[in-house]
């Protein structure tokens, strides 16, 4: 398929299935309607073109599939039967609204597990085959198949009451920052077939931003999706070896991303409430506007973990955080920081704590101490590449 | 995450089994295949022979060399394995705990995290 119809179908997906959902409310059945429709229309366009309305012509042959599904299926009633086949035909004025954060919504239901609400989001609101998604994240498209029509079983309820709307849009945010983190933190090799997930997060991100311009979070997770894709060309060498942030060819880093992201998370913080998507874009902000390591301003870096530490105090901002005060005060303060996280079981067994210790203890001078830590952490992660740093790390060091 | 859950079984155990409780692990196998195929969390799954069946092959003095028998001297084999994907490592254990040999005294489950490709940036 031409990317450009392709990229035409994703982006009508969600839209389509959001009008079919608030028709006919059944959520799986409509889902499967409007995977009928796309694969009809990529067949079908390529050979005649594109009809009139692209949209109207998607609800029309998905309202029909949904229909002809519920005449076959001799457990459904009659009384539905005829309901659904007195519909009007598609009418466009009623098919204007966008439902997508209405999907989004649904798709991030609280009862599902994150990486179900993650494939579904991609195949409801993304318009991604089952096939993608399971390539993407390197599990049997069975497996995923049966993911993905669990959840949907799940969602039984449409239409989401306003004051629900606040409470949900954290996990929406959070389901999007997953799939862009998968996308980055995978080095799947150069399959062409493969889906770029950071690509499809941040253009789901792009469309929440749009849909609701004035909330300061929204545009702060889109501004670190961009300022962190910013770096991705450096992070690893053509071997997959990982290139730690200090040691990153910064030329090679997308000056364009660096520039919106950083446009859009200065917006932000000047009109809205702060918040910890903000905080993190901005940090990763004042990485990507130092054009060497030493050129980083630690001190404004220190302030903004300082007022994360306060809004969500977490173990991982604290490691963060006791980086940045190891740059401003030396790496004493920071190894003291680490000391209050060595009874905290959510880091027990996580190399992360190791490998942070290993640096401060670097800095500081104690070559042995860091290289015992370099290769515990090496021995606690589960990421090949990130083991073969820490060991090449330790290796450097003397015991 | 993707997790091998390994079980190791001791063939002299697994001998002395009653037939009804072969018929309960066998059908609590079943079941256990079924829920995770249900909730997508199972890649693939294998039993393994009986290890009387296992060459090994190594190097001995510069040339290699096919043997007879199992690598380690040991009373338990891996009899099989599940290779899952999951949310964590405690959903990995819960998912251990369904599995019906957890239950028998004399074998017993390894929930190992498999290696991945991926590296957060440092």
């Amino acid at each position: 398929m031409t990317t450009e119809l392709e990229d035409l179908l994703r982006q009508l997906a969600p839209q389509v299935l959001g009008v079919l959902v608030r028709r006919y409310s059944r959520f799986d059945a409509c889902e499967d309607a409007v995977q009928e429709a796309l694969l009809a229309a990529s067949l079908q366009w390529r050979e005649d073109g594109l009809p009139d309305s692209p949209k109207s012509w998607l609800i029309t042959v998905a309202s029909r599939k949904l229909t002809d599904q519920w005449r076959s299926d001799e457990a459904r009633r009659r009384r539905e039967t005829l309901a659904a086949a007195q519909q009007p035909p598609a009418a466009a004025e009623a098919d204007d609204r966008d439902d997508t954060l209405e999907l989004l919504f649904l798709c991030c239901h609280p009862d599902l597990s994150p990486s179900s609400q993650v494939a579904l989001t991609l195949r409801a609101v993304g318009g991604l085959t089952t096939g993608q998604i399971a390539r993407a994240f390197m599990v049997p498209e069975a497996t995923m198949g049966q993911r993905i029509s669990r959840a949907k079983q799940k969602i039984k309820s449409t239409g989401i009451p306003e004051p629900e709307w606040a409470r949900r849009l954290p996990v929406v945010l959070h389901v999007l920052y997953l799939i862009f983190n998968e996308g980055y933190t995978a080095s799947t090799g150069p399959d062409l077939h493969s889906v770029e997930l950071t690509g499809e997060a941040i253009r789901l991100t792009r469309t929440v931003h749009a849909l609701l311009p004035d909330d300061g979070e929204v545009a702060g997770l889109l501004a670190l999706m961009l300022l962190t894709d910013a770096r991705r060309p450096a992070r690893t060498t053509k071997d997959g070896e990982l290139v730690p942030l200090a040691e990153q060819d910064r030329s090679l880093w997308d000056t364009a991303e660096i520039a919106e992201g950083t446009r859009l998370v200065d917006d932000a913080m000047a009109r809205f409430p702060i918040g910890p998507y903000q905080l993190q874009a901005a940090v990763a902000a004042l990485h990507d506007a130092a054009g060497t390591p030493a050129a980083t301003d630690w001190p404004q870096i220190l302030v903004l973990y300082r007022i994360l530490a306060r809004l969500q105090p977490n173990p991982m901002v604290t490691l963060n955080h006791a980086v940045a005060l190891s740059m401003v005060e030396g790496p004493a303060a920071g190894l003291a920081m680490l000391a209050t996280l060595d009874g905290d079981s959510r880091l027990a067994e996580h190399h992360r704590l190791e490998a942070v210790r290993a640096h401060l203890l670097e800095m500081a001078g104690d070559g042995a101490a860091a290289r015992a830590a370099y290769l515990r952490a090496a021995k606690r992660t589960s990421s090949t590449p990130e083991q073969r740093y820490l060991e090449a790390k330790a290796g450097r060091l003397k015991p | 995450m993707k997790y091998l859950l390994i079980m190791n079984v001791n063939p002299a155990t697994m001998a002395a089994l009653t037939d009804e409780e072969r018929e309960q692990i066998g059908h609590g196998h079943q079941a256990f295949m079924d829920t995770i195929t249900g909730t997508g969390e199972l890649i693939v799954t294998q039993a393994l022979a009986d290890p009387s069946n296992t060459v090994v092959v190594k190097s001995e003095g510069g040339a290699q060399v096919v043997t007879d028998g199992p690598y380690i001297e040991a009373k338990e084999f891996m009899g099989g394995f599940y290779l899952v994907e999951c949310e964590n490592q405690e959903r990995a254990v819960e998912l251990a705990k369904l599995i019906p040999d957890t239950g028998f005294e004399g074998f017993g489950v390894e929930v190992r995290p498999v290696m991945f490709s991926a590296g957060l940036e440092m």
